[in-house]
Formats: structure tokens, C-alpha cells, sequence
């Protein structure tokens, strides 16, 4: 009896410690792996050069990504502008000022905003917001556009978002303790005050890493994007001409347009560049974590 | 039986003209309050005064109102919105239940004191100057007086003089409490309502807030929650003994725990809970 109860307890800890290592390997397999298919390029190219270029000629060998990459910042800026006051405000309405009963009609509301396929977002982009761009928005400003535009990237990616932070924000809010709202409540603190002054700062460093990996999933975002957000070289920031992403460069071409030499090493270093930005994103939010809690 | 039925009668007088002797000068009184949660009746038809300057002690076991009577006194049963509150608490002839004042200043008149320290996301400075602040004082002398004063009042100044501006999660669970104490004492409250504000501690934390009350009810008027029957033995002016939401004893120490009327005040001391 007690032979068979240490082996299982042998093998369910052999089970753990081969889970945890997949999971920890993971990640610098597809790096090692992605490194070494687009080695070729970087060969052939010095990295400032790829990274600063903007010239993307793939016939002539010119391999220029910064268009790629500035159109994912832009996207993933205006997405994050839009997104992260909108979830703040209404994760601390839904968990401080809300009903329960409220909450119970919230909770599916999210869950089915999130687990929406982004296919649906981008058609939705494509029927609503790309002729509310090009039909009202641009008019307005007095500029002509086709309305496939980052701000319609922008716009999609934050709906997208929206639910996905919200979400993380909600667990974060929820975690606070009402013992301290009501320390705060009784030195004379109004309830505004005391969420500003405290359910806030206590929940800072949560906020933060929800923004972090908002911002991050929003950088790889590929498919509701490419839809439209009109997929034409552009490093200029213009809220109504068309960007391309890099997520969208590597699908909009990855096994068409293999048959030009390098092209796919190109390809493998838009992916590489992809992870690596989103691998910085996470360390530079980890690392402000790091600093909040220790400041508390 | 008719003759003890009598005899306990008188007794129960008797007891009431303790009571209204300490009355006298009461700070706080409650009259006809009553909670309800849905169908459940929290708080029934809950009468009482607390006595000025005199620690009263909150008895009864685990489940029976004492949390939510004090939240009742600073209003924080607002925050629960399942709770449906009705009766008259008047602080100094101000009936706090029913007012158009503004709850936080009310709120003012109160420290609160809970289970576990809880302190505020920031320094140990700024928790303390935190109600200062919210009461619109700006001189920043003053208020480094009136911080250093409090951080003394609780004994605890010399121990963070150095450290003012860390977090005070670097302070023991004990030095946190009495942290909490003074940022309360802050504000300058007239009461002082604790929710078994040593149960988390370890004795000799627990003595200090012991000693500690001791010498503020010069100032202040406190209301202490405890199970520890030997704390309110050592610290009560004033003990009230509740059940099932209702005020079942009241009077001074010496009377409720040498002759106890009810089978139910006797079952508490004999099993605690
Ligand atoms: N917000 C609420 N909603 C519903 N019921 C509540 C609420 N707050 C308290 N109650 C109920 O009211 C009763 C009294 O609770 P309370 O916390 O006041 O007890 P207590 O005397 O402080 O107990 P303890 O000694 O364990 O702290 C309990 O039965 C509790 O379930
Ligand atoms: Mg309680």
C-alpha cells in the first residue's frame, strides 16, 4: 500500500516537473528555431540595416522593415489609447459602484466579447467601422480615405482588447481588500477618493502587467487587422492612410511568395522581430511591476 | 419560581439603574435599530448608550451582529448595499442615520480599528497624514507635528522615526495595528470603535493595544469587539452582551460576570463561543 502511494507520488512529480519543463523550453525552441530560419537574412544584411530601412524591395534583395514595424506600434497605440481608459474606468464601475447583481449580467457579456474569433471582429470592422471612416470620420477632417486605415486597425484591436483587459482588471479590483476601502472610507475619505487614493494604488502593479499583456496580445494580433487596416507601406503616422503590421506581412505572404530567393528568411525575421518586441514589451512591464511592488 | 422570577426582575432593575448612571453623559445612543439582509434580520430593535470616556465592551458569539453594529455607528454599512438599516443613532444629538451632513465628516468622528491592520498603499508617513490631509490641513508643519504626536501616542515613534517613508509593510503585523491606531487618532475622533483589534496579534502586541486603550479613554470613548473574555474582564468600564442580533445584558463588568442572569450569557463564559 504504501509502495504504491510513493509511486504515484514519484510519478506525479516526474509528470509536474516534465509539464513545467515544456513549458519553460518552449519559447526558446520557437526562438532558436525562428533564429536560425531567418539567418540567412541576417547574414546577408546587417541588423540596423533590416531594422531601419524602409525600403522593401524583395525583387532586389532590399529588405527594409521598419514600415512593418511602425505600423504595428502605431495599431497597437491608438489600440492601447482607446482600450486601457475605457477598461479602467469600467472595471472599478463594474467592481466598486455595481449591484451584484449587475456583475452576474457582466460576466457573459465579457466571456462572449472574448471569446469572439477575430475573424468576426474584422468583418465587423469592415462593414462598420471602415465606412464610418471613410463616410463620416475623414470628411470631417476634411481628408479623403478609403477608410482601410491604422485608425480602423486601431479601432478594431481596442473592441478586441476591451474584454481581454477587462477582464484581468476586474480580477485585479476584486483582489483588494474591502477591509482597507473601509479604513480609507473611515478617516473621511469620499468613496471617489478612496478609489483613487487606494483601490488604485493598491492595484497599480496589476493594472500595469494587464495593460503589459493587453499590449502585447494587441502587437500580434494578425487577423482582424490585416482586415483592415489596408496592409500599404507607410512610416508616417496618419491616422487616415493605410499601415501595414508585421503579423500581416508574414501572413499576407508566408507560402506565396516563397519562389523569391531570401523571402522566406524575410519572412522568419519578421517573426523573429515580432517575438522579440513582444518579448521586450513583457520584460520592460515585469520590470515595472518590480519597481511598484518594491515602492509600495 | 414565582419568587425568583420576582427576584430577577428587581435584579434586572437594578441593573438598569447602573446603567442609567452611567448614562449620565452617554456620547452615543441607539434607538430602535434594526438590520435586515433579505429575510434575515440581523440587528433586532437594538436600544443602547455608550457611556463617555469609558470603554465599552461588545460581547456575543460568533455571528450574532457585533461587526455590523459598529459599521452601523460609522456608517460603513452603507458600502453594503444588500443591507437595509433603519432606527436612530445620534452621535452628541445628531442622529447620524437619518442626516443630509456628509457621511465622511461624520465618519470623522470615528476611528475605526479592524481584525487586521490594513494598512494604506503608502508610506508610514503619508498614512498617518492621509486623514489630515482629507480634513484640508495643507501646513505641512503641522501636520509633521501632529505626526510625530500620534506616532507617540501609540508608542511607536521611536521605533519608525528612521523609516518614515518606507512601506509600512516592513513593520510587524503588531506595529502595523498600532500604525492603524494613530492614523485613526489622526483625524481626531471622539470614539474609537475596534473590531477585535488583537486577534491577529501575538500577547505582548496585544497588551500594548490593551495598555494603550487604557490610557486613551482620558480622550476618547471606545467601543471594543472581543472574544477574549479575560480582555473585557481587564478593560471593560461597561459590557454588552448580545445574541442572535439582540441586546440580551448590559451593565458593568463586576455585575455581568459574577452574577450572570441569562443561561445564555452563562453558556458564553463557560464555552467562549
Ligand atoms: N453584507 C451582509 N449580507 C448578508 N448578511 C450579512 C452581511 N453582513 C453580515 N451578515 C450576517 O449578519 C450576521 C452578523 O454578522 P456579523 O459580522 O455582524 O457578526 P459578528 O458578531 O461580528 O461575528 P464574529 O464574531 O464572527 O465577527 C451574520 O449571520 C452574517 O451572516
Ligand atoms: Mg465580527
Amino acid at each position: 500500500m504504501l509502495f504504491r502511494r510513493i509511486i504515484a507520488d514519484r510519478v506525479s512529480t516526474t509528470w509536474m516537473v516534465i509539464s513545467i519543463s515544456t513549458i519553460l523550453v518552449l519559447p526558446l525552441v520557437i526562438g532558436i528555431g525562428l533564429y536560425v530560419k531567418a539567418y540567412p537574412l541576417l547574414e546577408l544584411k546587417p541588423f540596423g540595416e533590416l531594422i531601419g530601412s524602409s525600403t522593401w524591395l524583395p525583387h532586389e534583395q532590399k529588405f527594409g522593415f521598419l514600415p512593418f514595424i511602425l505600423g504595428s506600434l502605431y495599431v497597437t497605440l491608438i489600440a492601447f489609447c482607446l482600450s486601457a481608459p475605457v477598461c479602467l474606468l469600467a472595471a472599478i464601475f463594474i467592481t466598486q459602484f455595481s449591484s451584484k447583481r449587475f456583475i452576474y449580467f457582466m460576466h457573459p457579456v465579457i466571456d462572449i466579447l472574448a471569446g469572439l474569433p477575430s475573424v468576426i471582429y474584422g468583418v465587423w470592422g469592415i462593414i462598420v467601422i471602415v465606412p464610418f471612416i471613410s463616410d463620416y470620420l475623414a470628411p470631417l477632417f476634411g481628408i479623403k480615405s478609403s477608410g482601410y486605415t491604422i485608425l480602423a486597425g486601431g479601432i478594431v484591436l481596442a473592441v478586441m482588447c476591451i474584454p481581454y483587459i477587462l477582464n484581468m482588471l476586474i480580477e485585479v479590483f476584486n483582489t483588494i481588500p474591502s477591509g482597507l476601502k473601509e479604513a480609507s472610507l473611515s478617516l473621511g475619505a469620499t468613496f471617489w477618493e478612496t478609489v483613487k487614493h487606494v483601490v488604485i494604488k493598491k492595484g497599480f502593479p496589476g493594472i500595469i502587467s494587464a495593460f503589459g499583456l493587453g499590449i502585447a496580445k494587441a502587437f500580434g494580433e494578425t487577423m482582424a487587422v490585416m482586415m483592415v487596416v489596408g496592409n500599404m507601406l507607410q512610416t508616417k503616422f496618419d491616422l487616415f492612410d493605410a499601415g501595414y503590421p508585421l503579423p500581416a506581412l508574414i501572413a499576407n505572404n508566408y507560402g506565396e511568395m516563397l519562389s523569391i530567393p531570401m523571402y522566406d528568411s524575410a519572412l522568419m525575421f519578421a517573426a523573429l522581430l515580432l517575438f522579440g518586441i513582444i518579448l521586450l514589451i513583457n520584460l520592460v512591464f515585469r520590470y515595472f511591476i518590480y519597481r511598484t511592488k518594491k515602492n509600495e | 419560581m414565582y419568587l425568583l422570577k420576582e427576584e430577577m426582575m428587581t435584579h434586572n432593575k437594578m441593573i438598569n439603574i447602573v446603567d442609567t448612571d452611567i448614562d449620565t453623559d452617554s456620547i452615543l445612543q441607539i434607538s430602535n435599530l434594526n438590520v435586515y439582509a433579505g429575510d434575515h434580520h440581523i440587528l433586532k430593535n437594538v436600544n443602547l448608550r455608550i457611556p463617555k470616556n469609558k470603554i465599552t465592551v461588545l460581547l456575543g458569539p460568533s455571528g450574532c451582529g457585533k461587526t455590523t453594529l459598529l459599521k452601523c455607528m460609522n456608517r460603513l454599512s452603507d458600502l453594503y448595499k444588500e443591507l437595509d438599516v433603519s432606527g436612530h443613532i445620534y452621535i452628541e444629538n445628531d442622529d447620524i442615520l437619518n442626516t443630509y451632513k456628509n457621511i465622511p465628516s461624520i465618519r470623522q468622528k470615528m476611528g475605526l480599528l479592524s481584525q487586521r491592520p490594513y494598512p494604506l498603499p503608502m508610506s508610514i508617513y503619508k498614512n498617518v497624514a492621509y486623514g489630515l490631509k482629507l480634513k484640508g490641513i495643507r501646513d505641512k508643519n503641522l501636520i509633521d507635528y501632529n505626526i510625530e504626536r500620534h506616532l507617540k501616542e501609540v508608542g511607536l515613534w521611536d521605533e519608525v522615526k528612521d523609516r518614515l517613508h518606507n512601506s509600512p509593510h516592513s513593520l510587524s503585523i503588531g506595529q502595523q495595528q498600532r500604525l492603524c491606531l494613530a492614523r485613526g487618532l489622526a483625524v481626531k475622533p471622539r470614539i474609537i470603535l475596534a473590531d477585535e483589534p488583537t486577534s491577529a496579534l501575538d500577547p505582548i502586541s496585544s497588551k500594548i493595544i490593551e495598555n494603550l486603550f487604557k490610557g486613551l479613554k482620558k480622550h476618547y470613548t471606545i467601543v471594543l469587539v472581543t472574544h477574549v473574555l479575560r480582555q473585557a474582564v481587564r478593560l471593560a468600564d461597561n459590557v454588552i452582551f448580545m445574541s442572535h442580533g439582540e441586546i440580551i445584558e448590559q451593565g458593568s463588568p463586576e455585575h455581568l460576570f459574577k452574577n450572570p442572569q441569562t443561561d445564555k450569557l452563562k453558556e458564553y463564559m463557560v464555552d467562549g463561543n
